[in-house]
């Protein structure tokens, strides 16, 4: 089985000495021991610390191990901070921001790569710029716009337009469903064309059915990248009775006053649904992530 | 239709033309909305002055206000601090762990999720959770330095200005810590591709490990290295949400408080005082900054691509 691995730093013929072997298997147990530590150990006082009383949460020492389990901080968090309102809403957020963002940018890249309209170039290099453009910089010019849109005057903070249609304004997205669709043979779309298919038809029936791989890269990320998000969150959907928040958000407000087993409680309920994403889609993620994180 | 008689001409073409840019059309839209105007408004903003709803030019006097605002300076300051201090820790830390998780042939997948899993967590849970560990008095980690009969620290709280702070290098742990498996994982796919003849050559001429790392691993993975460094660059300078939570964003004695910070803050902290164009004049001075090093990857993968 070893020989089938690429030749890394150190030699096969090393490894296989005596000594080589016992280093490896040292190095190897130390490895996983300690990085087992440093990247689940922190997790572990997230939801066990959520089940310690308020007192012991913040008890001098601290304790490894809870004295006396309260599930009951979970649900009191539960209901206290409405996690439940705040999963819904920043479902509501990804989920809708994932649309959108599939039909603009699905149909914005098919145009670039297939129809090639006039001036189509210099648009696509224009999105590309935007890439070069840090998203914090933006960040009081874009609030003004959402706040009041040119010409209608519309005001979407508070409203979860506020989230969705700035999503859409992804040159990557593009960039990698522009690539991918590039890469699909012209034969393919020029036989249907031939019969009569439309351009919707096309890429409905053919493009989209090929480009299930990079469609499942650009869902996840853009899924993870609006649940992530925290500062324009804050910024459009603060401050609403019921609350508009989105999870990151709600838990960082109720933080500021809650007690710590809480706080804890509502951060490791905060953390599941990602950590459970993560573990069914690891794969794609963590392919996706050599596969389009860095072009070139 | 006047031009009827031409249809069968340029029909078709103006046709597919239509359509093409119907397909278009959404994506467009948000671009102009969201990126495109806001960037030449930025600009224009950060000339004009608002005062009780008249907008009027202010020439140069928002520069001049954020330029003569001490804040500004300690602002920068700390970006810079943040971005030096992440880099030491985020840039060199995964390079040095995707070597040793490359030479391992077993618990591959597990090692690799491992590292990425503090990436998929919502920042505001990893980073109160930190806050949790940070706390000078019930905190986990100076519970670790008291058994050790090491001083306990203050952490994100820990005041003073001069570098390295404390302060900060507890700030950059946390970020490190959430954010080093994105790097890991892309510097292992790069050293998957490095040829294993050169090792062997190496060999032959009796290169220890760290000559081959110095002269084989490291100038192989040059090109990722230089990519990934200006990414980060760029992305650590935008820092706000880690300072933000563990420490409420400005630190004893404004000692964590960033750039980012800064324009939110000028923007909506300040009550009364509230001042987008301020805000807008110091996002144009950070526009600057960041697009000499965005301006150089773009420069360094257009010249790969050839």
């Amino acid at each position: 089985m070893a020989d089938t691995y690429a030749r890394t730093l150190i030699s096969p013929a090393q490894l296989h000495r005596a000594r080589g072997k016992l280093t490896y298997r040292i190095v190897l147990t130390a490895v996983i021991v300690i990085f087992t530590l440093i990247f689940i150990g922190p997790l572990y006082f997230l939801f066990a610390d959520g089940l310690k009383s308020t007192q012991e949460a913040i008890a001098v020492p601290p304790t490894i191990i809870p004295h006396s389990l309260h599930p009951s901080s979970y649900t009191r968090a539960w209901s206290e901070f409405s996690l439940g309102q705040l999963l819904v809403n920043t479902l509501y957020y990804a989920f809708g921001a994932l649309a959108f963002q599939l039909v603009f940018d699905v149909a914005a890249a098919y145009s670039l790569s297939r129809l090639r309209p006039v001036l189509g170039n210099v648009l696509f290099a224009m999105m590309l710029a935007t890439l070069m453009i840090p998203a914090t910089v933006l960040l009081i010019p874009q609030y003004v716009t959402v706040a009041s849109l040119p010409i209608v005057h519309m005001n979407l903070i508070g409203s979860p337009a506020a989230i969705w249609l700035p999503s859409v304004a992804n040159a990557f997205n593009i960039f990698l469903l522009k690539r991918f669709f590039d890469s699909i043979p012209e034969e393919l779309t020029a036989a249907a064309e031939i019969d009569g298919a439309s351009p919707l038809r096309i890429l409905w029936s053919i493009i989209i059915p090929l480009s299930r791989p990079i469609l499942a890269v650009v869902s996840i990320f853009s899924l993870v990248a609006v649940w992530k998000d925290f500062l324009w969150p804050l910024l459009v959907e603060g401050g609403y009775q019921p609350t508009r928040e989105t999870l990151n958000v709600g838990i960082w407000v109720a933080s500021q006053t809650a007690p710590q087993n809480l706080v804890l409680a509502a951060s490791a309920m905060a953390a599941i649904p990602t950590v459970v994403f993560f573990l069914i889609f690891q794969r794609n993620i963590l392919a996706g992530l050599t596969a389009g994180g860095i072009r070139g | 239709m006047p031009g009827g008689t031409h249809r069968p001409a340029i029909g078709p073409r103006v046709q597919r033309n239509l359509s093409a840019h119907g397909f278009l059309f959404g994506a467009l839209l948000c671009f102009a909305l969201f990126s495109w105007y806001p960037m030449v408004r930025e600009i224009i903003m950060s000339f004009q002055k608002t005062h009780l709803g008249v907008t009027s030019w202010a020439g140069f006097s928002n520069y001049e206000r954020i330029f003569h605002d001490p804040t500004f300076w300690t602002a920068w300051r700390n970006t810079l601090e943040f971005t030096l201090l992440a880099l030491i820790l985020g840039f060199a830390v995964p390079f040095f762990v995707a070597i040793l998780l490359n030479e391992l042939r077993h618990a591959k997948g597990y090692l690799r999720c491992l590292v990425y899993l503090p990436v998929m967590l919502p920042p505001a849970s990893a980073l109160l959770l930190f806050a949790y560990f940070y706390d000078p008095t019930y905190g986990l980690f100076n519970r670790i330095l008291h058994v050790l009969h090491l001083p306990t620290s203050q952490w994100t709280l820990t005041p003073g200005t001069t570098w390295p702070t404390m302060a900060m290098i507890s700030v950059v742990i946390a970020a490190t810590w959430m954010n080093m498996g994105g790097a890991t994982l892309i510097y292992l796919a790069a050293l998957q591709n490095i040829p294993g003849e050169l090792y062997e050559a190496a060999e032959l001429d009796g290169a220890g490990v760290f000559k081959k790392i110095r002269h084989i691993t490291i100038p192989q993975t040059r090109f990722i290295l230089s990519v990934l460094l200006l990414l980060q660059i760029v992305a650590t300078m935008q820092m706000f949400v880690e300072a933000f939570i563990l420490n409420g964003g400005q630190g004893a004695g404004n000692n964590t408080e960033s750039v980012v910070y800064l324009i939110y803050q000028y923007a909506f902290a300040l009550s009364g005082a509230s001042n987008f164009n301020s805000a807008a004049a110091l996002g144009v001075v950070l526009l600057i900054v960041l697009s000499v090093f965005s301006g150089g990857y773009l420069w360094l993968t257009r010249t790969q691509e050839r």
